[in-house]
C-alpha cells in the first residue's frame, strides 16, 4: 500500500512536471531564435514576437520551476532506501544539475526578463541563449542520471552492497543516455514549435498580424519538420539499444510473448495482455518488428515468455514482465502521432512553399487542435520508459518494491498525495487560463520601442530616465 | 582536509548562502503588502528583487542536491524524516514561487490580493520550516541503529527547533526591511526604516536566546564560540544602523548576523550531521553518511569549476540591477508596470 501510492505520487508529479519541462525547452529555443532575427535584420515584428512568445515562456517556467522542486525533494521524503542505495551514483548528476544548468537558467532569465532596454542589445540577447542553453543542460544532467536507473554503469560494488561511482564518463556515454537525450530534446522543440505554430494559426486564422504570425508559423515548421524525421529516426534507436540492455520493456511494447524469428509488427490488436496472452483480433505487418527492433529484416525478437524464465534464474522467483498494455500502447500512441505530425508538417512546408499557408483554413483549423499531441506523446514515451522498467528501480540492481522509505506512512503519502493533486489542479488551472489569455492578446502595439530603445547603452544609462516604462511582462 | 569534511564545509556554504540571497527575498516577501500601502508600492516592493529571487533560491536546490550526492544517508534520513513539514515547505515555494509571475498577469484586486497571499504566507512559512529542521538536526531526533526516523510529526516540534525557526524567520524580517531600505526610495524607505525598528528588538531577543539555549545544549562548553558571539554582535549592529542613513552597512549587519546563525549551526553539528535522540551511537555523522571517495573527487572538480562561475554571474547581475527601484513620478495605470529608475 505504502509502495502503491508512492508510485502513484512520482506518476503523479513526474508526468505532470512533465508537461511544462518540454514547453520550457522548446519555447526558449524559439524565442532565441526570434529575438536572433530581430538582432540580425531590425525587423520590428521579430521583436514582438520575442516579447510575446517570451510572456508565454514565463507564464510556463514558473510552473515548471516549483513543480521540479517537488521531484528533487520526492526522492529523500518517498524513496528513502533508494536515495540511500543510489545516492553515490545518483546523487551526482542531480547536483551538477543545479550547479551548472539551474544557476544559470535562473539567473539569466532575471537578466534577460528585467534587462530589456537596460543591457546591450548583443548581451540581452546572450542572455536568452544562455537560458536556452541551461534548459537543455538541465534535461542532459536528468537523462544521465535517469539513463543509469535504465542501465547501470561506471559503477562497482562497495562492501556494503551498494553501488559506488567509479568512471563518471560512463555515465555520460551511456548508450541509453546518449539516444534518450537526443530523443527529449527532439522532442521539446517539437512541443516548442507545435505550441508556437497552434498560437500563430488561431491568429492567421483571424486574419490578425499576418505579416508577424506569418514569421512565427515559418519558424515552428522550419524547426518541426527536421525534428520529428530525426525523433522518430532517433527512437527507433533507443528502441534497439534497450532491446539490447532492457529486452523486457521491447517485448512488452510489442505484447511478444513467444520468440520470433523475422518478427511481424501488430499495427493494432485486442487482448494479448498480462492476463489474456494470446491477442483475440490482430493486424499485423510481417517482417516490420524484425527490422525496427533489430534493424534487419531477419532478426529475432525473444518473447516475455522466455525472458520471465532467464530473469527468475537470474535473479530468482518474481514476476518480471512489465504491464504489457500500457507498452503496448503508449509506443503506439507516440509512433501514430508523430506520424500525423510528419503529415502536418509536411502539409504546412508545401503551403508556405507555395504562398497559400496564411489562407488554408483546414492547416490552420488543425495546426491548433495539433498542441495536443506533443503532451500525448511526451506522456506515452515516459510511460514507456519508466513503466517497462519495471520491477526495478535501478535495472537489475533493485526492485521498486523495496526502495520507498521505511519511516513514512501510507497515511502521510496519502496525505502529500492528495495536496499535491489539489494544489496541481489549481495550478494547471490558473496556468491554461493565462496562457489561452496571453496567447489570444495578440502583439503589443507597432514601433513600441519601449524595450529597445537605449540599445547599446549600458545599465547605468538608464539611469535618471523617468520614463523608461518596464515591460509589460515585468509585472 | 578530509573529503568528508571538505563537503560538509561546502554544504555549511551552500545553506548559508541560501539564507543570505534568499533569507531578503523572504523577508520582503513577507513585508511587500505592509510597507507597501498602493498596488504601486507593492510591486515596487517586489521588483526590488524581481530580476533575483528565482536564482537565489537555486541555492536551496543545490543544498539539497549536494546533500543526495555527498551525504546520501543524511539527505535520505532528514527527508524522510522531516515528511510533513517539508511537504508544507513545497506547498509553500509553489505557492510562492508562482506568485511572482501570476499576481501582474491580471488587474483584478482579488487576483492581486490572492497572490499577495501567497506571496507573504509562503515567505513566512519556508524559513520558519527550514528552522525548525535545522534546529531538529542538532538537537536530536529519534533515528535508530539503520539511520531510519522512527518518530511523528510532532516530533519534529520541539521547543528548540521551534525557537531556531522562529529566530531564522525573524533574521529573515529583518534582512528583507534592511533590503527594502536599501533598494527603495521615499515613503518605502521609510515605512521599511520604521519596520526594521522592531524587527531589529526582536532579532536580538531571539538571537540571544538562540546562542544561550545552544549553549545550554552543550555539555562541554559554556562559552559562546566566536561565531555566536560575532551573530548577536551584527544583529545588534544590523537593528542599531536600520535607524540611521548608512542602508548598505544596515544590510550588511544583517547578513553577517544570518550568515553566522546559520553557521553555528553546521559548526555545533559537525562532526555529526544528524542527531539521534534514541542513541548517540546512531548519530549519522559525516563519516557515516559519506558518498565514496571517487563521487567526492568527482563533485569537488564539478563544484570548484562552477560555484566560482555561479558567484561571477550572480554577483554581475547584482551589479546591473544595482540602482534603487522607486515608483513612477505621475502614477499611471496599474496595467503600465513600474519602472525601476535610479
Amino acid at each position: 500500500m505504502t509502495n502503491d501510492l508512492a508510485r502513484w505520487q512520482f506518476a503523479t508529479t513526474s508526468i505532470y512536471h512533465f508537461l511544462f519541462v518540454p514547453v520550457t525547452i522548446g519555447l526558449a529555443f524559439l524565442v532565441a531564435i526570434l529575438q536572433t532575427a530581430w538582432h540580425r535584420g531590425g525587423n520590428d515584428d521579430y521583436r514582438r514576437l520575442t516579447r510575446f512568445f517570451g510572456t508565454l515562456l514565463l507564464i510556463n517556467v514558473a510552473v515548471g520551476v516549483v513543480t521540479g522542486l517537488v521531484q528533487e525533494f520526492e526522492f529523500g521524503m518517498n524513496w528513502s532506501t533508494y536515495s540511500r542505495y543510489v545516492g553515490d551514483v545518483f546523487g551526482g548528476p542531480l547536483a551538477m544539475e543545479g550547479l551548472a544548468a539551474f544557476f544559470l537558467e535562473s539567473t539569466f532569465l532575471g537578466l534577460w526578463l528585467f534587462g530589456w532596454g537596460r543591457l546591450p542589445k548583443l548581451v540581452h540577447l546572450a542572455c536568452i541563449w544562455l537560458v536556452a542553453a541551461g534548459t537543455m543542460l538541465s534535461a542532459m544532467f536528468i537523462m544521465v542520471a535517469n539513463s543509469w536507473m535504465q542501465h547501470p554503469v561506471g559503477y562497482t560494488m562497495n562492501s556494503h552492497g551498494e553501488p559506488q561511482l567509479s568512471n563518471v564518463a560512463a555515465l555520460f556515454t551511456n548508450p541509453t543516455f546518449l539516444w534518450g537525450y537526443v530523443h527529449v530534446i527532439l522532442a521539446s522543440l517539437i512541443t516548442g514549435a507545435l505550441v508556437m505554430l497552434a498560437v500563430a494559426a488561431w491568429h492567421l486564422r483571424r486574419q490578425r498580424e499576418v505579416a508577424a504570425f506569418h514569421k512565427a508559423a515559418q519558424i515552428s515548421v522550419a524547426v518541426l519538420l527536421p525534428s520529428i524525421l530525426l525523433t522518430m529516426f532517433v527512437g527507433s534507436e533507443l528502441g534497439v539499444v534497450e532491446t539490447k540492455y532492457q529486452p523486457m520493456k521491447i517485448a512488452a511494447a510489442e505484447a511478444q510473448w513467444e520468440n520470433c524469428k523475422p518478427c511481424s509488427f501488430s499495427l493494432f490488436q485486442v487482448g494479448g495482455g498480462n492476463n489474456d496472452k494470446t491477442p483475440s483480433q490482430i493486424i499485423e505487418v510481417p517482417y516490420l518488428l524484425s527490422l525496427l527492433a533489430t534493424n534487419s529484416f531477419s532478426g529475432g525478437v525473444t518473447g516475455l515468455n522466455q525472458l520471465q524464465r532467464e530473469y527468475e534464474k537470474k535473479y530468482g522467483p518474481g514476476n518480471y514482465v512489465p504491464d504489457v498494455f500500457i507498452q503496448y500502447w503508449s509506443m503506439r500512441i507516440m509512433a501514430y502521432l508523430a506520424s500525423l505530425i510528419v503529415l502536418l508538417a509536411l502539409w504546412g512546408g508545401w503551403l508556405l512553399h507555395r504562398g497559400r499557408f496564411d489562407r488554408s483554413k483546414w492547416f490552420l483549423r488543425l495546426s491548433i487542435w495539433a498542441v495536443v499531441t506533443p503532451f500525448l506523446m511526451n506522456t506515452a514515451g515516459w510511460l514507456l520508459t519508466e513503466s517497462g522498467r519495471q520491477p526495478w528501480i535501478v535495472q537489475g540492481l533493485m526492485k521498486t518494491a523495496n526502495a520507498n522509505s521505511p519511516s513514512v506512512s501510507a497515511t502521510e503519502i496519502g496525505i502529500s498525495l492528495a495536496v499535491f493533486v489539489l494544489v496541481y489542479i489549481a495550478l494547471g488551472a490558473v496556468e491554461v487560463v493565462l496562457m489561452t489569455r496571453y496567447a489570444r492578446k495578440g502583439l503589443e502595439p507597432d514601433g513600441g520601442e519601449s524595450g529597445s530603445a537605449p540599445s547599446g547603452t549600458p545599465a547605468a544609462g538608464a539611469a535618471g530616465v523617468g520614463g523608461t516604462s518596464i515591460p509589460a511582462l515585468t509585472y | 582536509m578530509h573529503l568528508h569534511t571538505l563537503w560538509f564545509v561546502i554544504l555549511a556554504i551552500l545553506w548559508v548562502g541560501f539564507f543570505v540571497l534568499e533569507g531578503f527575498d523572504f523577508g520582503v516577501g513577507a513585508l511587500h503588502s505592509l510597507v507597501g500601502r498602493s498596488d504601486t508600492e507593492r510591486r515596487v516592493a517586489i521588483n526590488t528583487i524581481g530580476p533575483w529571487w528565482d536564482g537565489n533560491e537555486v541555492w536551496l536546490i543545490v543544498a539539497g542536491a549536494g546533500m543526495f550526492a555527498a551525504f546520501p544517508a543524511w539527505y535520505a534520513t532528514m527527508f524522510s524524516a522531516l515528511y510533513l513539514a517539508l511537504l508544507l515547505v513545497l506547498v509553500a515555494l509553489m505557492a510562492r514561487g508562482v506568485a511572482f509571475e501570476f499576481r501582474s498577469k491580471s488587474d483584478d484586486p482579488r487576483w492581486r490580493a490572492t497572490w499577495t497571499w501567497c506571496l507573504t504566507l509562503g515567505s513566512l512559512l519556508i524559513p520558519l520550516l527550514i528552522g525548525v529542521g535545522l534546529g531538529d538536526l542538532l538537537n536530536g531526533l529519534p533515528i535508530d541503529s539503520h539511520h531510519n526516523f522512527t518518530g511523528n510529526f510532532f516530533n519534529l516540534l520541539t521547543p528548540y527547533g521551534l525557537w531556531t525557526g522562529v529566530t531564522l524567520l525573524g533574521l529573515c524580517l529583518l534582512h528583507g526591511a534592511t533590503f527594502l531600505k536599501l533598494r527603495t526610495t521615499g515613503e518605502l524607505r521609510e515605512r521599511a526604516g520604521a519596520a526594521a525598528r522592531p524587527l531589529g528588538w526582536a532579532a536580538i531577543a531571539l538571537v540571544v536566546g538562540f546562542v544561550i539555549w545552544t549553549l545550554s545544549l552543550n555539555s562541554s562548553t559554556d562559552v559562546p564560540g566566536p561565531v555566536q558571539v560575532l551573530a548577536v554582535i551584527a544583529v545588534v549592529f544590523a537593528a542599531r544602523l536600520a535607524s540611521s542613513d548608512h542602508d548598505g552597512w544596515a544590510f550588511t549587519a544583517s547578513a553577517v548576523a544570518i550568515a553566522s546563525t546559520v553557521g553555528s549551526i553546521f559548526i555545533d553539528l559537525y562532526p555529526r550531521v544528524m542527531v539521534s535522540s534514541t542513541d548517540a551511537a546512531y548519530n549519522l555523522t559525516v563519516n557515516n553518511a559519506a558518498s565514496g571517495h571517487y563521487a567526492l573527487v568527482v563533485m569537488t572538480i564539478v563544484t570548484v569549476i562552477f560555484l566560482p562561475l555561479v558567484l561571477l554571474y550572480q554577483g554581475w547581475s547584482f551589479y546591473i540591477f544595482r540602482a534603487r527601484v522607486s515608483s513612477p513620478a505621475p502614477p499611471r495605470s496599474p496595467d503600465s508596470g513600474v519602472s525601476p529608475a535610479a
